[in-house]
């Protein structure tokens, strides 16, 4: 298992913000993207999930090899956090969410309604989620927002456990998760040049 | 796809998840109507299966932004794009649940509200009956709506702009149907066009729904 990206660009909202990204992830290997805000970091990301066709290159695995966390978690203030979890396990077809539950120490709260969860614990419910896919490429979007030392800490182990696995992670993140063996990825160098304003009438069509 | 199906009935079931929403702004427009038009029961009788069509049809709208507005605020309409889910399947299901949560309540609920309108007994089944057959039609046409204008602050407007003049047909013919057999008169002419548009719709909808929300997500 290996995620290949040559040459990609991306475009969000029909502008391109990145372009000639090329990397490749072998399995047990976690690829941290870095760059400024704004630089395109979860295009790319939506790119790579398969979200949003690339305006250029290739990306190396099928979408149905990612599973995908983004900022929001997609987490149902109604349901509990058993069934939050029961839900995607079902249509990941998985099964069993007792270890995604230990991961991230969700068991005392699994069956309070997930609106009731402070933001840490509501995202901890989301990055469990990851576990409960089965998919062997995690392609995270900041997932260590609004956790706490010990939550990032239980996060890393889940990313440990994962790379063990087989499994491949690509993240956007700009604190240090302690994992050593992550290689980063600045993408200030791949930021696309600004089309040139030869063609003005073009512009507006 | 069981389990999706599950959890939207769930949630609408739920506290704050809409249900019964629909029936009551139905329940709102019958018990109205007979205030407005003043106490002529034949003139009552006449219009009935047309305000109940009418009424059906606003109550499916009212509760359309919510198939898709919730799941995409919350993000995990990302997330089940990015699942081993078809989002055509995804769609027909939501639209699935969005008829049993919001049309079949009505439908149950139907022969009572006509009632109030002094709908002639022999037009009870056939109401029921046009109801049944026309509800999912406008639901998917509805989930169709939805998909367009996901992502949209107070998509509403645009939404009902949007679907109004697709529900036009399927209310021509629903009501026609009801009207025909309110009357004794044969109703296979319009049964037949209802039946017709509301297969076509669940045959074909789906996919443009599906592609559209792809669009969307982009």
């Amino acid at each position: 298992m290996e995620l290949t990206v040559r040459d990609l660009g991306v475009a969000r909202g029909g502008v391109p913000v990145l372009e000639g990204v090329s990397f490749a992830v072998s399995a047990g290997e976690v690829l941290i993207l870095r760059g400024p805000n704004g630089i395109g970091k979860t295009t790319l990301l939506r790119t790579v999930a398969g979200l949003q066709p690339p305006i250029g290159g290739r990306i190396g695995l099928e979408r149905e090899a990612m599973a995908y966390a983004a900022h929001a978690d997609g987490i149902k203030a109604t349901l509990s956090v058993r069934e939050n979890l029961e839900f995607w396990a079902d249509v990941f077809a998985t099964g069993d969410i007792g270890p995604a539950l230990d991961a991230f120490e969700l068991d005392a709260l699994a069956d309070r309604p997930a609106g009731g969860l402070s933001a840490g614990q509501k995202r901890r419910l989301g990055l469990a989620r990851m576990v409960v896919t089965g998919r062997p490429v995690w392609v995270l979007d900041e997932p260590t927002v609004s956790l706490d030392v010990q939550a990032v800490g239980l996060f890393a182990a889940a990313v440990r456990a994962h790379l063990a696995g087989g499994g491949l992670a690509l993240m956007a993140t700009h604190i240090d998760l302690g994992l050593e063996e992550a290689r980063v990825l600045d993408l200030g160098p791949y930021r696309a040049r600004a089309l040139a304003p030869d063609d003005f009438d073009g512009a507006f069509l | 796809m069981i389990a999706l199906l599950g959890r939207d009935m769930r949630l609408a079931v739920r506290a704050g998840g809409g249900f019964g929403l629909g029936l009551a702004f139905f329940l709102i427009v019958v018990t109205l109507v007979p205030f407005g038009v003043g106490p002529q029961s034949a003139l009552l009788a006449r219009i009935a299966p047309g305000i109940l069509w009418l009424g059906a049809l606003l109550a499916c709208l009212l509760s359309l932004d919510r198939i898709f507005a919730l799941d995409w605020e919350d993000g995990s309409l990302d997330l089940l794009a990015t699942s081993p889910l078809p989002l055509e399947a995804a769609v027909s299901i939501k639209a699935l649940a969005h008829w049993l949560t919001s049309a079949v309540p009505l439908i149950v609920a139907a022969p009572l509200f006509a009632l109030l309108l002094s709908l002639p007994q022999a037009g009870y089944v056939p109401l029921v009956a046009s109801l049944a057959l026309g509800t999912p039609a406008l639901g998917v046409i509805g989930t169709f709506g939805a998909a367009l204008t996901v992502g949209l602050k107070r998509g509403g407007l645009l939404l009902s702009l949007l679907v109004l003049p697709l529900y036009v047909p399927t209310l021509i013919f629903g009501a026609e149907m009801a009207r025909r057999g309110t009357e004794g008169l044969d109703t296979t002419t319009p049964m037949l066009m209802l039946a017709g548009i509301s297969f076509g719709v669940i045959a074909v909808l789906p996919f443009a729904s599906a592609a559209v929300l792809r669009v969307n997500l982009r």
